[in-house]
């Protein structure tokens, strides 16, 4: 794992250093401020029920399901298709330590980008100077639901970059995951046979991994280590694939 | 490194019996050599021939379908982490990444290669000097020209003083100077480094390479020393010779010299010579060319017997040297033949 902190430092600096990364965080904070706009003035025209952190989370899925294709779609893919995956993988580096290497620095923007959100509940507080407006347990949960599950959701892109030399299809390819993942277990939950007697134990697994009453309990504060173990064995597991994934295209040459 | 490996005898890689097939068709087919240390080995073949494959399955990137690969008696097969660390790879077009500067970019490589830190601003400076690379330094590879592109790729290879360097062309696409620059430098790790390069410029490959091997359709053709495959594929010195007079007297002259002396029949007129000599001699002097099986010199006795019987003018005499251009397309014209002649049995 020596090489582990060399890669990662490699990475972060290269996003540090490439326009594009702060062209993606402009369009993402825009996009984010648009949304918290929006939220404020409903609160203005009629009283809500739910805390403006609440509603703003939910609104989770859309960087997602866009940042997070565009973030890790590049990692794996371009490497190989430039090359310099041959370079790298014949100086004395692992392939685990490729992988973990990028899927760090990819976290790590997910995370700085996030956490750059945090400014719009800043400037709430700092002008409306009512702190009803910032629930602080919702605030902290949300956040913390979107570490927990950023996890999950950039393995499972890192994985989609595994598997191809084009960025474009590893970009739908995360796209198409992530989407089974957030909204395609919902449908499936909904299915008409899983209410047979003999599907009951596939209904309560489907259950559990509803990211979106996931989010509800971070909110409310309930951190449960079921879930907690979910987005980290889903990790765990993406990432493992990830490693065949780059493995199994050297065998194939 | 060195010090490590079982004994000081073993030779830098010992290849046996290797065979690497793509979805069941072979590119590498029963490959076995060896390098001594200190060597510098050329790799020769047509395209497509298992050169590229060869020295990926060597560097432990690709794993080999069967036989077995040891670098300095370590088996790349079962301890790829161990070979990583001893060898030196630039591939073929040496990929780079386009947006790093070249010495971040050799900073970050010497980390990866465990050069202690203290060192590496040192070894740096050194293989920048080396690769006459210090100009350019801080410029962004993706702006790079071709010849500096492939020299940061040998400063790369070069960069942790690993015992053996391997290199995929690394001539590609330079300009003659350049070439000079890298045909000195691959020189100067001559008895320090075990190195193992491929080209297609085969001029380039006598002159750096102690050994050459010469590999078809995935399988060694020839191997040897550039003046013995020579030898063995050729087989005769040529000597060209302008002269004028009658021809058919000249058998008897040449017998008197040596016996195994023959006239070759004219051959189709190389493209070349064709251009420069468009009109025919006035004084009819013809280009003939002579061959013999001998290897010592017969130009002098061969001067003095055309430049003393009066019935001969002579105007030049050249030996010429069969060249490993020559020898590449003898072997593997041959090699062809033997697959032909296999193939309809196969089927």
């Amino acid at each position: 794992m020596r090489h582990f902190l060399t890669i990662l430092n490699q990475e972060i600096r290269m996003l540090l250093v490439n326009p594009s990364t702060y062209i993606a965080a402009v369009l993402f904070l825009a996009v984010m401020g648009f949304i918290f706009t929006g939220i404020l003035e409903s609160y203005n025209a009629s009283p809500q029920e739910m805390s403006p952190a609440t509603v703003f989370f939910q609104y989770f899925w859309l960087p997602v399901f866009f940042m997070v294709p565009l973030l890790t779609m590049k990692c794996l893919a371009e490497e190989r298709r430039l090359g310099t995956l041959e370079t790298l993988l014949t100086t004395p580096v692992t392939t685990t330590e490729v992988v973990l290497g990028k899927f760090g620095a990819a976290y790590f923007l997910y995370l700085l980008l996030w956490g750059s959100t945090g400014g719009f509940f800043y400037i709430l507080n700092r002008f409306a100077g009512d702190v009803r407006f910032i629930d602080q347990g919702p605030l902290i949960g949300g956040y913390v639901f979107v570490a927990v599950s950023g996890m999950l959701f950039i393995a499972v892109g890192v994985f989609a970059s595994s598997l191809s030399r084009n960025q474009a299809v590893a970009g739908i390819g995360a796209f198409a995951f992530l989407f089974a993942l957030i909204s395609g277990l919902g449908f499936v939950e909904g299915m008409a046979v899983l209410d047979l007697e003999i599907m009951q134990p596939v209904k309560a697994a489907v259950g559990y991994a509803q990211v979106f009453q996931h989010l509800d309990d971070f909110t409310r504060g309930v951190v449960d280590t079921r879930q907690l173990l979910f987005y980290v064995s889903g990790t765990v597991l993406a990432l493992i694939f990830s490693i065949l994934g780059v493995e199994a295209k050297l065998l194939q040459g | 490194m060195i010090a490590r490996a079982p004994d000081a005898t073993t030779p830098a890689i010992e290849v046996s019996h290797l065979v690497k097939a793509y979805g069941g068709v072979p590119a590498v087919n029963d490959i076995s050599f060896t390098v001594e240390r200190g060597e510098i080995l050329g790799f020769l073949g047509p395209n497509g021939a298992g050169k590229s494959t060869t020295m990926r399955i060597l560097t432990g990137y690709l794993p080999a379908t069967g036989g077995t690969v040891r670098v300095f008696g370590v088996p790349v097969a079962s301890r790829p982490e161990e070979v990583k660390r001893i060898i030196g790879y630039m591939p073929e077009n040496n990929p780079l990444p386009e947006d790093m500067r070249v010495s971040e970019y050799l900073y970050y490589r010497g980390r990866l290669k465990e050069i202690p830190r203290g060192k590496l601003g040192a070894r740096l400076d050194e293989v920048l000097e080396l690769c006459d690379l210090t100009r350019v330094r801080h410029r962004i590879m993706g702006q790079l020209s071709k010849g500096n592109r492939q020299r940061v790729g040998i400063a790369e290879a070069i960069l942790a003083e690993p015992p053996v360097i391997i290199m995929d062309e690394p001539t590609i696409g330079l300009d003659p100077h350049q070439i000079l620059i890298v045909r000195d430098l691959i020189s100067s790790l001559r008895g320090r480094m075990t190195v193992i390069i491929s080209s297609h410029i085969l001029p380039e490959i006598e002159m750096t390479c102690d050994r050459v091997l010469i590999i078809n359709r995935g399988q060694v053709v020839a191997q040897g020393t550039p003046a013995a495959l020579r030898r063995e594929f050729i087989g005769q010195s040529r000597y060209d010779i302008e002269l004028s007079g009658d021809l058919s007297l000249l058998p008897g002259v040449l017998q008197g010299v040596d016996p195994s002396l023959r006239i070759e029949p004219p051959a189709e007129p190389a493209p070349s010579r064709a251009m420069t000599d468009n009109a025919p001699d006035p004084a009819t002097f013809q280009q003939i060319q002579l061959t013999t099986d001998r290897e010592d010199d017969l130009g002098e006795p061969l001067l003095q017997a055309l430049a003393g019987d009066r019935r001969f003018r002579l105007r030049s005499l050249t030996r010429s040297h069969p060249s490993l251009e020559d020898v590449f397309l003898v072997a593997t014209q041959r090699s062809w033949d033997v697959v032909d002649a296999k193939a309809p049995q196969k089927r």
